[in-house]
């Protein structure tokens, strides 16, 4: 689904990533780590991307990304769902509207029931008609992830969902991206918990990527 | 795009969030502008018509002046009208008497002039008809039959009276092409400075899955929009400030005026309707083009 082929990415004053080769399959789950500023976020902006790569060749959903028309750029974001670190919801619509946001710009009616049904399922019936500012941390990430799978995308990607939230609520996301890992969602989650990682191994057959040195590495069995 | 979503389809409107002083800015330059426009186009229509009427009375009418002895006027001016009668292209050759001619120098020198006393050229006024006459050969004509004849066909001053008048009706629409080109730079300012504050949103809808068009369309609606509401209400108060102006007085003093002529005539009124529709183009394709800069500066 997203390969990379020898990827560099630079932002002028030398590679930030540089190497990568990597085949995400469909249906899997992978996790990124790595120390702050090693390049987890531009690895995933080139993955949905809001980054071109400077150097090698990166396929998503086998096509070139440098190919791509800015309509395309649009159809395969309708096709993966991201969590953005710092949500990135309009604050003038309702939770239900940032929620729905995905069929609205792509000219999809939005069903109602379905729709808080997701709510529902992320635990956020009773916020539908508030205001992304009137919402905590953990349900501004759980709003961010109804956002993402609403389009019921092939990827969800996942940009530290659990930063910002207790152990709890992180185990509560966690346990989302599963299921939906378990009807057949492609998943990468960037974050530093690895104990998230290690409960995760208990529910899912993960992989665990490593971004050190510039370099991205499969980690090892220790964790 | 159907015209009709471009009116009625509310989904792209209501992603973006309102645009505060940017939508008043809009208005107000695109009311003011128009405002402006009707009067550039009422300057047009006038001096249009101005240069119509002194080129079409002007070029109608000629004079021959016979300065010769008293003892000879009377024979000159009956070889000159003879010669004028006989000449293609004049439709009536006439010696003016002496009330007229008095009547023609009273304004310069008031009611009381002895005429009779003073060595008053004889006037002949010359009407042509729809072919008009040949002014060289009559010239060369009249020579021959009464030296003291001279052909004033009014070309010396009808000529810069109606260059100045089609220079007026040319400055009226080079009025109007710098109004539109200014109003398509207010709207344009107004628009980027929209599209900067909602640079936030408009990344967060790129992400989503959002095309370049779903985005432009909010924001082109909106100025196009804002912008024909604006003109229309500038139309309506430069039409009423027009209409409320002093009419034309045709033969008065100051009947053919310039200032008691600015106005519009007939089916004229229906022309600064166009104003309105045409702000609203200027102002979508301004907003479109902004978009359009700014969303490729986005990946």
């Amino acid at each position: 689904m997203i390969e990379f082929k020898n990827v560099a990415y630079g932002y002028g004053g030398g590679d930030l990533l540089t190497g990568i080769d990597l085949s995400l399959q469909a249906g899997s789950f992978h996790f990124l780590t790595g120390p702050s500023g090693s390049g987890k976020t531009t690895f995933l902006k080139m993955c949905y991307r809001e980054l071109l790569p400077s150097a090698g060749r990166l396929d998503i959903f086998d096509q070139d990304v440098r190919e791509m028309s800015r309509d395309g750029v649009a159809d395969l974001r309708r096709r993966i769902g991201v969590v953005h670190q710092d949500c990135q919801f309009l604050d003038h619509l309702s939770v239900a509207e940032n929620v729905a946001l995905p069929l609205t710009v792509a000219g999809r009616a939005v069903d109602g029931e379905d729709l808080m049904a997701l709510l529902g399922w992320v635990g956020l019936s009773k916020q539908a008609d508030a205001l992304p500012p009137e919402l905590s941390g953990g349900e501004r990430q759980r709003a961010a992830l109804a956002r993402a799978v609403i389009m019921s995308p092939e990827v969800i990607i996942a940009d530290e969902p659990t930063g910002n939230v207790d152990w709890d609520m992180s185990q509560r996301l966690l346990t989302l991206l599963v299921e939906l890992n378990r009807m057949g969602k492609t998943v990468l989650l960037a974050t530093h918990d690895m104990n998230l990682i290690r409960v995760a191994k208990q529910q899912v057959a993960t992989r665990v990527l490593r971004i050190s040195n510039r370099r991205l590495q499969a980690a090892g069995a220790d964790l | 795009m159907r015209l009709t979503d471009f009116f009625l389809r509310s989904d792209a409107d209501r992603v973006v969030p309102p645009s505060g002083f940017t939508a008043q800015l809009t208005l107000l330059t695109a009311a003011a502008m128009a405002f402006l426009a009707v009067f550039a186009l009422a300057l047009s229509f006038a001096t249009g018509r101005l240069a119509d009427r002194w080129s079409e009375e002007l070029a109608r009418t000629a004079t021959v002046r016979i300065s010769a002895p008293l003892d000879q006027i009377g024979a000159q001016t009956e070889a000159a009208l003879a010669v004028l009668t006989t000449t293609a292209g004049v439709a009536q050759a006439r010696a003016l008497d002496l009330s007229e001619e008095q009547a023609l120098l009273e304004p310069w020198f008031g009611p009381d002039l002895p005429l009779d006393q003073l060595p008053m050229p004889q006037l002949i006024e010359i009407i042509e008809d729809d072919l008009g006459f040949d002014a060289e050969g009559l010239r060369l004509r009249l020579t021959a039959e009464a030296p003291g004849a001279v052909l004033d066909d009014h070309s010396r001053w009808r000529k810069p009276l109606v260059r100045a008048a089609d220079r007026l009706r040319l400055l009226g629409i080079v009025s109007l092409a710098l109004i539109a080109a200014a109003t398509g730079a207010m709207i344009t300012l107004a628009a980027h400075a929209a599209l900067a504050a909602n640079a936030q949103v408009i990344r967060t809808l790129r992400l989503v899955g959002a095309q370049d068009s779903y985005i432009a369309q909010a924001f082109v609606r909106r100025f196009a929009l804002r912008a024909l509401g604006g003109a229309l209400i500038g139309t309506f108060l430069g039409m009423a400030a027009i209409a409320l102006l002093p009419a034309t007085s045709t033969g008065t003093v100051g009947g053919d005026s310039f200032l008691t002529g600015l106005g519009f005539q007939g089916l004229h009124w229906f022309w600064p309707l166009a104003i309105a529709p045409l702000a609203a183009i200027v102002a979508f394709v301004a907003t479109r083009l902004a978009a359009q800069r700014t969303l490729r500066g986005l990946m």
